[in-house]
């Protein structure tokens, strides 16, 4: 059953990055792109705001299993990040490649630990 | 990155101009979406599933997530590229990127599990193996998708003359270009 609403929760955060991403990327003007980056920063601090909730309470995990594993796990991608940044590479622009990637991670880390102490709180 | 072509109106010109050739209004984005869900159900489900079956507790590297993470990076710069010289980000390529890169892959992959794993390991007193595991992830990740790109880049383009393939179009500016244009 959990497994079920893990795949509906899933295909839910998935569709939720599509339509964020084809929003965002209508109205970038840079040559960066920047619709993944908002999407997993967002999915950072709302995991980071769930485990810190969860990590209060007690009872079985499956609600966090169901957002966690699956909503900001469809949500979030790891493979549209890197091919993003594979073809900043591949066009030369190895400095933009970094700036993406390392600003990326970074920025995800902070709002992983900001949603921590929020979700804690 | 450009999930489905911004509303410019097309630009006159040869067929194959780099320039939006679908205006928006003729994008099915209730269509591709479901694509998306039922991918990203197809992908996260996956991931559940290894993730259950093989991630023994707190492990000091995650390695469940650090191969799911690599695979589908390097698959998906195979995927795009592939796509990308089939010809135009249209139809059925477009569906295939959308409900297989977006959809299944992207819902396969996760950043959001990677960051708190990181997190976890730098606040559990394992920062060198949490920094570790951040750094060789991005960078590991990265040079698969410039592998899968390359890879994709070997596959011979089909030539096909079939009726009915109207999207199918002279090569001529498939170089460089490409890269920047169709993505997930």
């Amino acid at each position: 059953m959990t497994l079920l609403l893990v795949a509906v929760a899933g295909g839910a955060g998935a569709s939720a990055r599509f339509l964020l991403d084809t929003l965002v990327s209508r109205h970038n003007r840079l040559s960066v792109p920047l619709g993944t980056a908002l999407v997993n920063l967002t999915a950072c601090f709302l995991l980071g705001l769930l485990t810190g909730w969860l990590s209060t309470r007690t009872g079985d995990g499956s609600l966090g299993t169901v957002l966690g594993v699956g909503f900001l796990g469809g949500y979030s991608t790891f493979s549209t990040a890197s091919v993003e940044a594979a073809r900043l590479v591949l066009a030369g622009r190895t400095g933009a490649a970094v700036v993406h990637a390392a600003g990326m991670l970074v920025a995800s880390l902070g709002a992983a630990a900001l949603g921590l102490v929020f979700g804690a709180a | 990155m450009e999930a489905v072509t911004p509303p410019t109106p097309p630009a006159p010109g040869p067929a194959g101009t780099p320039a939006s050739p679908v205006p928006a209004s003729r994008i099915p984005l209730v269509r591709l979406t479901a694509l998306v869900f039922v991918g990203g159900a197809v992908g996260t489900s996956a991931r559940a599933l290894l993730e259950q079956a093989f991630a023994p507790e707190a492990p000091a590297w995650p390695w469940v997530t650090f191969a799911i993470n690599l695979a589908g990076s390097f698959v998906l710069g195979v995927l795009l590229h592939v796509l990308a010289r089939a010809g135009q980000d249209t139809g059925w390529r477009r569906d295939v990127r959308v409900g297989c890169g977006t959809g299944i892959l992207g819902g396969f992959t996760t950043y959001s599990t990677f960051v708190l794993e990181v997190d976890r390991l730098l606040r559990d007193g394992q920062a060198a193996v949490g920094l570790l595991y951040a750094v060789v992830s991005v960078v590991a990740g990265i040079a698969l998708a410039v592998l899968g790109v390359r890879a994709a880049t070997q596959v011979r383009r089909p030539r096909r003359v079939g009726p009915g393939d109207r999207d199918d179009r002279d090569d001529r500016d498939d170089r460089g270009d490409r890269v920047g244009r169709v993505t997930a």
